[in-house]
């Protein structure tokens, strides 16, 4: 491989971030779009951005590429202030959501403009576009042009295009969606393994959670115009900080219980909660279906719905009061609609929340 | 059918009108010939007319196109709310009668003779309004049909100034509808009477009108030359019009 890539992340680019947002408000009238979002990205790798629609998940990927412009707060890349600098020039690489291929240039002359940009001589600029036209997997569609390529192969060549020019920073807005399930998963580990070779620092926005947790080095989950909670993926699964992150990432069963001296009880069942942020008192527990099986003898319910997962089943179960609970059970164990079963808690809830 | 039987019995009478041989019967291209030789057209209004409608149409459509395109541009871009308003102002000079606009007209172009001279090509003012709704029309239609907002979002983010942005990515795609816009306003142009005769300045038209009373057969002769280039434009509209929708498809 002939491209430079910018050298690996060590532990002294840990202490200063390559980019810091902080504390940025983006109003829309009065809306507030960001409202004191802040993130800090590691050189080289690739932080998610997931949130429910409408969060400001595009608004913080466009304010960070200068698009948009901020009310408040400061945007630091590679240790210089970008907060006032045009897109134009703040070298970043950005693919969008939907496609924004040149339709008069051909994909490789689409992939050269931003070098052309940058007053590459043509034929250094042809020998790198070409380069990482075939680095995406598009060798020999140098000359379509962007009718004449699919979805997927449009995205590959915006991701080229956005590449080439070696940015400080990639920016991805759910460059996946417009996509089928298919394509959509082959493309997100391309993206990935392209991301890990050039070792470029990668933000990449998406609603979709498993995108987010199957992609990324670190998620950041957004509410409201700012982040929640930023973590790698097992632990926004296992220790989410809020309800509602334990709400949005995976699936969880919100159960009434009662919390008192460390201990929650929910479902008969008294287990021990980390959290020390929730006063004693009525609470509702957020639990994972997989922490939750079917027991003979437990709580008394219903079976209302179950769906085969390949090597799992995940079966909603009804409870006396009418409350819904997802359990995760093997595949092997076969239950029946309508049949009376039994449900126990095998694991802690993820997070309680006051009620 | 019935149509090309309505636009096309007056020309071939009109035809026949220039070719006939006068007294003496027959055919003959005795008139065509004089014309294109320029024996007739005695102190030259004729060319007269026709080179002020070719600067008009000239100046029109380069004006129009630096109102037009760049307001287009901007207003699709940064100010979307405007949209119905512009297409509001652009469209409003169909719904004007000529004469009314020439009365409206009137002082205006006293004050406009003080600033820029009597020159004809002043007229073009006057023009790019009356070629305001093709124009408009062209062009929105091709703007409609590409992602302005995410090509110039994505030129910018590629290091692209604004100017590149227009020039570079912008115009070539709007490659189309510019042509369009030009070629329908240079035949709006050349075509236009009302406006010239009112404002007592000489073009294509009035030229053939004063003409006429001394040789109507010179007359019919451009008014079939006129015909023919309006009617050459209008298809070359029609097939890149046709080519837009295959590429946008
Ligand atoms: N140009 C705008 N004018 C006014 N309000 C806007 C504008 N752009 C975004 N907003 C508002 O800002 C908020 C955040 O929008 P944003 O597009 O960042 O959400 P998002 O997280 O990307 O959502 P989605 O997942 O649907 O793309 C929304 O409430 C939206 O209505
Ligand atoms: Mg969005």
């Amino acid at each position: 491989m002939t491209l430079s890539a910018p050298a690996p992340a060590t532990t002294d680019d840990a202490a200063a971030p390559w980019v810091r947002m902080s504390g940025i408000v983006k109003r829309y009238g009065d809306v507030r779009a960001l409202d004191g979002f802040s993130l800090d990205l590691a050189r080289g790798e690739l932080v998610a951005l997931l949130g429910p629609s409408g969060c400001g998940k595009t608004t913080a990927l466009r304010a960070l590429a200068g698009l948009e412009s901020v009310s408040e707060g400061t945007i630091i890349v590679h240790d210089v202030d970008v907060s006032t600098v045009p897109t134009n020039r703040r070298d970043m690489g950005m693919v969008f959501q939907s496609y924004s291929l040149f339709p008069h240039l051909t994909a490789v002359e689409n992939v050269e403009f931003g070098l052309q940009m940058r007053k590459v001589a043509a034929s250094e600029r042809r020998r790198r576009a070409s380069l990482m036209l075939a680095l995406v997997g598009l060798e020999g569609r140098e000359d379509r042009y962007a009718h004449q390529l699919s979805g997927g192969q449009q995205q590959r060549v915006a991701l080229a295009r956005a590449l080439v020019t070696e940015p400080q920073v990639l920016l991805l807005d759910e460059p996946l969606s417009a996509l089928d399930a298919k394509v959509r998963v082959e493309l997100r580990e391309q993206i990935r393994r392209i991301q890990t070779e050039l070792g470029i620092t990668t933000l990449f926005v998406t609603h979709d959670q498993e995108e987010a947790l199957a992609m990324a080095d670190r998620v950041a989950v957004m509410s409201e115009g700012r982040v929640e909670q930023i973590g790698s993926p097992e632990e926004l699964y296992s220790r989410p900080a809020t309800a509602f992150v334990a709400d949005f990432v995976g699936l969880s069963n919100r159960l009434p219980g009662v919390l008192a001296n460390g201990i929650v009880s929910v479902l008969g069942t008294a287990l021990p909660v980390t959290s020390d942020a929730v006063r004693d008192g009525d609470v509702t527990a957020y639990v994972r279906p997989e922490h939750v099986r079917l027991l003979p003898g437990g709580v008394p319910a219903t079976v209302a719905g179950t769906s085969f997962l390949g090597s799992m089943r995940r079966t909603v179960v009804t409870l006396e009061d009418d409350a819904k609970v997802t359990v995760q059970h093997d595949a092997a164990d076969e239950v029946t609609l309508g049949a009376r079963v039994g449900i126990a808690l095998a694991g802690n809830p993820v997070a309680v929340e006051a009620r | 059918m019935l149509g090309a039987v309505f636009l096309g019995l007056p020309l071939v009478a009109l035809f026949h009108f220039t070719i006939k041989g006068g007294l003496e019967g027959g055919i003959t291209f005795r008139h065509w010939a004089e014309l294109l030789s320029g024996e007739v057209d005695a102190g030259g209004p004729l060319w007269d007319g026709i080179s002020s409608s070719l600067v008009l149409a000239a100046v029109t459509v380069a004006l129009m196109l630096a109102l037009l395109l760049p307001t287009m541009i901007l207003v699709r871009l940064r100010l979307p709310r405007w949209e119905k308003a512009l297409e509001f102002v652009c469209l409003l000079p169909l719904t004007i009668p000529a004469v009314a606009m020439v009365v409206g007209l009137a002082p205006v172009y006293s004050v406009v003779a003080r600033i820029f001279g009597s020159g004809s090509w002043t007229l073009a003012f006057a023009y790019v309004i009356l070629c305001l709704p093709y124009a408009y029309r062209a062009l929105q239609s091709n703007l409609s049909a590409i992602d302005v907002p995410t090509l110039s979002e994505a030129a910018r983010t590629l290091g692209a100034s604004w100017p590149t942005v227009l020039l570079r990515v912008l115009l070539p795609n709007l490659r189309r509808g510019v042509l369009a816009a030009s070629f329908i306003s240079v035949a709006v142009v050349l075509g236009e009477f009302t406006v010239a005769s009112l404002l007592s300045r000489t073009n294509l038209q009035t030229a053939i009108v004063l003409v006429q009373k001394q040789d109507p057969y010179v007359a019919y002769i451009v008014v079939l030359l006129s015909l023919a280039l309006a009617l050459g434009l209008l298809l070359v509209i029609g097939r890149v019009g046709a080519a837009t929708a295959r590429s946008n498809r």
